[in-house]
């Protein structure tokens, strides 16, 4: 079978004096649904846009199949993207819309109504050919885009921040559904997103860009659990940081005491992550080899399914105290004003590499 | 009565519908009467004076009668003739023409005004606008001297071979494009700029994303985006272009009459036939509102 493996080869692109991407290179495999992750500004849409054709890289090579593509047009490759306004026809009804892209290729009448059709029904919204796009709401516009993109059975399917104009509830019904139709048509989708908990619950795999760089690559559970450094750690998920000094390869010295981990750090001084979830409250009679530490609880908030507390580690040797945030099940009850012993294991501890 | 009254609120007071009703009402009126005074009013006079009589020296007859219609069609006491036919068939397609042409021209303006930053193309449109602000007759007069025998258009056009030796652009129907373009353009680009610079390049990219060649990427891409502002432009050139008299009475020529030219005649001029001018005054409003309802008709729905 033919493989649509894409791979981008060294692109960059500034616009004026502004690196917006800086020397990206990725190899995507045929069928994967990737998310391109990151804040506003740090290259992911130029990237995606370089992909679809609509931006021409300074530099380096868009390679689909084997084939270099990154000198067509947008119409010239088979690659199709769903916009972030949904940009539908005004003026073309659902059904028009979503066979748009077949009677461009002046397909046969009687397969542009069978392909329609089916990928109505695939996109459930059989109902709404009739309708034009002024008068659906958002998620039905979005389904909308992504039939009438899909229809076309592009290689490779983009979607530019596909859900960021819906509401929660909505937002992750559709991720579900996106997730099934892209197993359903296995297409490679290559999805654009700020929303770190959209890009953790759809993809396959994650690419964390900042700055116009890939800065982390890897499955949504990597990239959540072993954050590559402060950045990823705090923008995927809340973590806490610590500054720590290192003592020796499995060692480091933080305001509030010796921490033992398990990577030996690669700086000076610098940070360890931990995450709310994984710092535990020890409950009366646990004992643990090391990393506990005596802590105030300073204040509790219910988070709906779970307690976020803020407890404070007295510093030693003289140190500030430090403030960390530890989450608890909704059935453990601790007040302000507790005294508790916080327990980090080594296998949670990050240690990054800033 | 058992309705209930709906208590909504406005501008944070407590009403009902029908005391907001009432209170639009009440602001409304002084814009309602001045078009009744001053529009509905002298229309129906015009529409009762279109089938009285012209008595002599100019005066009206107040004898009602369906004259006016027939020599509008071309009958009088010498017989038929095509006159008056031909007189509003050659405004038609003045008007017409001079708004296609307005189209064709304030397009590409438009894009190109568009494409400037926001504090540039400001300026550029109220370039656009500035002649605007002089007289009509003065513009024209203008035109009558730059495309006059004596200069440089004229030669030009000469030497081209497009006119004869003995021709010259002024006096006739090229003058009064001209004249008609140059006035009109302004209100024919305003509406498509607005359309420009609402315009969702999404949308155009979704259509070159589907495969699109450039002709149906601009159709479904562009044109279908600017409907409402070309039939903005469209109606604000084609209806005061239809009445238009001035350009036509300085640039075309002594012969050359438009359905404008024709009510002038019939009101200040040599006929004096005021109710004749009437019935002219009535085609012409008949013909301005067909317009406007033909393109309400196609600018609210979907035109493929």
């Amino acid at each position: 079978m033919e493989s649509f493996d894409l791979q981008i080869k060294g692109v960059k692109k500034s616009f004026g004096d502004k690196a917006v991407l800086k020397d990206i290179n990725v190899f995507i495999e045929d069928g994967q649904f990737v998310t391109l992750l990151g804040p506003s500004g740090c290259g992911k849409t130029t990237l995606l846009r370089i992909i679809a054709g609509f931006e021409k890289a300074d530099a380096g090579e868009v390679i689909l199949g084997g084939k270099v593509i990154s000198r067509r047009s947008p119409a010239k490759r088979p690659i199709n993207t769903v916009f972030q306004s949904y940009a539908l026809f005004p003026h073309l009804n659902v059904f028009n819309n979503i066979a748009f892209g077949l009677k461009s290729q002046k397909v046969a009448k009687e397969e542009i109504e069978r392909r329609v059709n089916a990928m109505m029904k695939i996109t459930n919204i059989v109902d709404l050919a009739k309708e034009m796009p002024a008068t659906l709401s958002g998620g039905q516009k979005q389904r909308v885009a992504l039939a009438r993109a899909l229809v076309n059975e592009p290689d490779i399917l983009l979607l530019d921040e596909p859900l960021s104009a819906l509401d929660a509830n909505l937002r992750k019904k559709l991720q579900a559904e996106l997730k099934e139709v892209q197993k359903k048509t296995d297409t490679t989708f290559i999805m654009v997103t700020h929303d770190q908990d959209e890009a953790i619950a759809v993809s396959d795999r994650v690419l964390v860009m900042y700055n116009g760089e890939i800065i982390q690559d890897g499955s949504p559970e990597d990239v959540y659990e072993h954050p590559v450094n402060r950045f990823v750690a705090t923008f995927i998920g809340e973590a806490n940081i610590l500054e720590c000094e290192k003592v020796s390869d499995f060692f480091v010295k933080t305001a509030f005491g010796e921490l033992a981990v398990d990577k030996a750090p690669a700086w000076k001084t610098g940070g360890v992550a931990i995450r709310m979830e994984d710092i535990h409250v020890c409950t009366a009679g646990e004992n643990f080899a090391n990393n506990v530490f005596d802590a105030q609880i300073l204040e509790r908030i219910f988070r709906g399914d779970y307690w976020e507390l803020i407890a404070e580690l007295p510093g030693a040797n003289g140190n500030q105290p430090t403030q960390l945030r530890v989450m608890t099940d909704p059935d453990e009850i601790y007040n302000p004003g507790d005294q508790v012993k916080l327990y980090m294991e080594t296998q949670y501890l990050q240690v990054l590499t800033d | 009565m058992a309705s209930k009254t709906k208590i909504e609120v406005f501008e944070g007071k407590l009403t009902t519908r029908k005391r907001m009703r009432r209170f639009g009402l009440l602001l409304t009126t002084p814009g309602m009467l001045w078009l009744l005074v001053f529009l509905l009013l002298p229309t129906l006079f015009l529409i009762v004076m279109a089938f009285a009589q012209r008595g002599s020296y100019g005066t009206i007859d107040w004898s009602f009668s369906l004259d006016n219609l027939k020599k509008l069609v071309g009958f009088s006491s010498f017989g038929w003739s095509a006159d008056n036919l031909l007189i509003i068939w050659r405004s038609l397609k003045i008007a017409v023409i001079t708004t296609l042409l307005c189209l064709i021209i304030g397009l590409p303006m438009a894009f190109w005004i568009g494409a400037h930053k926001k504090n540039t193309a400001t300026l550029l449109l109220a370039l656009v606008m500035v002649p605007s602000c002089t007289n009509l007759v003065i513009r024209t007069y203008a035109w009558m001297l730059l495309l006059g025998a004596q200069m440089p258009p004229t030669w030009f056009a000469r030497t081209l071979g497009i006119i004869g030796e003995a021709e010259s652009l002024y006096p006739g129907t090229f003058a009064v494009y001209i004249g008609m373009v140059s006035c009109m353009l302004p209100f024919a680009v305003l509406p498509l700029y607005t359309s420009v610079e609402r315009l969702d390049w999404g949308i155009v990219e979704a259509a070159r994303d589907l495969y699109a060649k450039p002709i149906r990427t601009f159709y479904h891409g562009i044109l279908s985006q600017m409907m409402p502002g070309i039939v903005a432009s469209v109606v604000l050139t084609l209806v005061p272009t239809l009445g238009m008299y001035v350009v036509s009475d300085l640039l075309g020529g002594a012969k050359f009459i438009l359905i404008g030219n024709l009510i002038q005649q019939q009101f200040f001029g040599t006929a004096l036939d005021w109710p004749f001018g009437a019935m002219l005054g009535i085609v012409l409003i008949i013909s301005s509102v067909i317009s406007l309802i033909v393109f309400k008709k196609t600018g609210g729905k979907s035109f493929v």
